[in-house]
């Protein structure tokens, strides 16, 4: 890896100072993808600030309703927080299907974020839930946040702070892995939202991961999900190949149908009444169901 | 540009260290390389493989893909600090020893350092459970059925442990040695 400067503010106002000196530096969370890119001599940042002493970017906290969890929550963190688990189990799931217990004990919800990995979970999950990211300079709905393949709205020296969520009614990630690196083969996430009193229907959002591209929406399920929320709601409805890219791992038609099949396996699970918890850890039991799991 | 130098204290098994470090040094070589511990195994030196496992404040973590200065100001336990002394192992040690949980030893230590810290994570001492929790640790020799009967085994044991003691001795419930 090859040399660079290394801080670690104390404050705000400390990195503040800091970006000033160096525009030019990247932010350092818990270094699972950038590390690993640096030593591939992929990044070669002359600058590194470590985000982890700022306490401004830790915490989860119910707020007005909603979740607030701070960017440098790890995945872990997140996993086992009965605050997450009780206000949207789909998030402590997802965040316990990452990588492995090690990499997740480490990596977090903002690194994640602004890494944008086209293959990773959190910015399927963020997007279906539709969450505003709150930056040190304004705050940035989901649909506006991810710009394709490892491309984000952060502009150079913004900070991504936290990320809130607002309450689902129902809401799910399952993922086919790719065997050896655990990230998407490809993901799917559905949430459904309430709508104000009077306006009809809930709300339906998909939002589709691994395809290549970069984490997007899936309109056509949305819209059909809207109007019969069921899996039946998506005979018929097919993702084109031409939304897809093939690698090494799967074909562009392969990543389309599973595309299609994850979403109804989905929906499936989603639409049925949930099975009761009679165990001392029935919750956790929930979680470690096989949709919810990454595949063996 | 040159080379910058930073100074990082940090405790490695009990002894604490202040020493001046380059920014890049990852902790697995400030392991191996200054403080001469090298039973933390550099295996694929690409996070997937789990070899390089230390604990760094009783998580679990790959020393390959973290700087030495990420952890200033943290604990952390190598396998050569995880027994109480050098003529007895470690109750985790003890079960890998009894049910064969090794054939050439180079994941071991890894696999050992994983398994410490499940006791203070939801895992249930089963093989369904602990093959889950084990998913960022390889084993090329494929000697898993030992390596899952040891470690249910050494959960078991250390969880009753932790009980046991948390009920007469107060604040002593510490998985580690030391």
């Amino acid at each position: 890896m090859q040399d660079f400067a290394y801080a670690r503010p104390q404050s705000m106002q400390a990195l503040g100072r800091l970006l000033q000196a160096q525009p030019e530096a990247r932010f350092l969370a818990g270094g699972q993808s950038l590390l690993a890119a640096m030593r591939l001599g992929l990044s070669a940042p002359a600058q590194l600030i470590d985000l982890q002493d700022l306490p401004e970017l830790h915490g989860i906290a119910l707020r007005d309703k909603g979740l607030h969890i701070g960017a440098m929550q790890t995945h872990a963190s997140i996993a086992q927080s009965p605050a997450v688990r009780a206000f949207c189990p789909m998030l402590a799931a997802l965040a316990a299907g990452i990588a492995d217990q090690q990499v997740r004990s480490v990596g977090t919800l903002g690194g994640a974020l602004a890494h944008n990995d086209p293959a990773g979970c959190w910015p399927a999950g963020v997007l279906a839930l539709g969450a505003t990211l709150v930056t040190s300079q304004r705050q940035i709905a989901a649909d506006d946040f991810f710009q394709g393949l490892f491309c984000t709205a952060l502009r150079p020296g913004e900070l991504l702070l936290a990320v809130r969520f607002e309450p689902a009614l129902a809401a799910a990630y399952y993922k086919q892995e790719q065997a050896a690196s655990r990230f998407a083969l490809l993901g799917v996430a559905v949430a459904r939202l309430p709508v104000a009193r009077g306006a009809g229907q809930a709300r339906v959002r998909v939002a589709l991961t691994g395809l290549g591209p970069g984490v997007r929406r899936w309109a056509a399920a949305e819209q059909a999900l809207a109007a019969h929320w069921g899996a039946a709601a998506l005979d018929g409805l097919h993702l084109p190949a031409t939304a897809a890219l093939g690698d090494v791992h799967a074909g562009a038609d392969y990543r389309a149908h599973l595309a299609g099949v994850l979403c109804r396996r989905l929906v499936s699970r989603l639409s049925q009444p949930p099975a009761p918890v009679n165990t001392r850890h029935g919750l956790l039991q929930r979680f470690l169901h096989p949709l919810f799991r990454s595949s063996p | 540009m040159m080379a910058a130098i930073d100074a990082v204290a940090i405790a490695v098994n009990g002894r604490s260290f202040a020493l001046d470090v380059p920014p890049n040094t990852l902790l697995i070589d400030f392991l191996r390389e200054q403080l001469q511990l090298t039973g933390t195994h550099q295996g694929c030196d690409t996070a997937q493989c789990g070899a390089c496992t230390v604990l760094v404040d009783g998580l679990a973590i790959k020393s390959c893909n973290r700087l030495v200065l990420q952890c200033a100001g943290q604990k952390v336990t190598t396998i050569e600090g995880l027994a109480p002394d050098t003529a007895t192992l470690h109750v985790m040690q003890e079960a890998f020893r009894r049910h064969h949980g090794l054939q050439c030893g180079f994941c071991t230590p890894g696999f050992v350092l994983r398994a410490v810290a499940m006791v203070q994570e939801e895992v249930a001492a089963e093989p369904a459970a602990v093959r889950q929790a084990l998913a960022g640790n390889l084993c090329r020799c494929t000697g898993y059925e030992g390596i899952v009967l040891a470690v249910c085994e050494g959960l078991a044991i250390l969880r009753s442990q932790a009980g046991n003691s948390a009920l007469s001795a107060g604040p002593q419930t510490s998985v580690l040695g030391r």
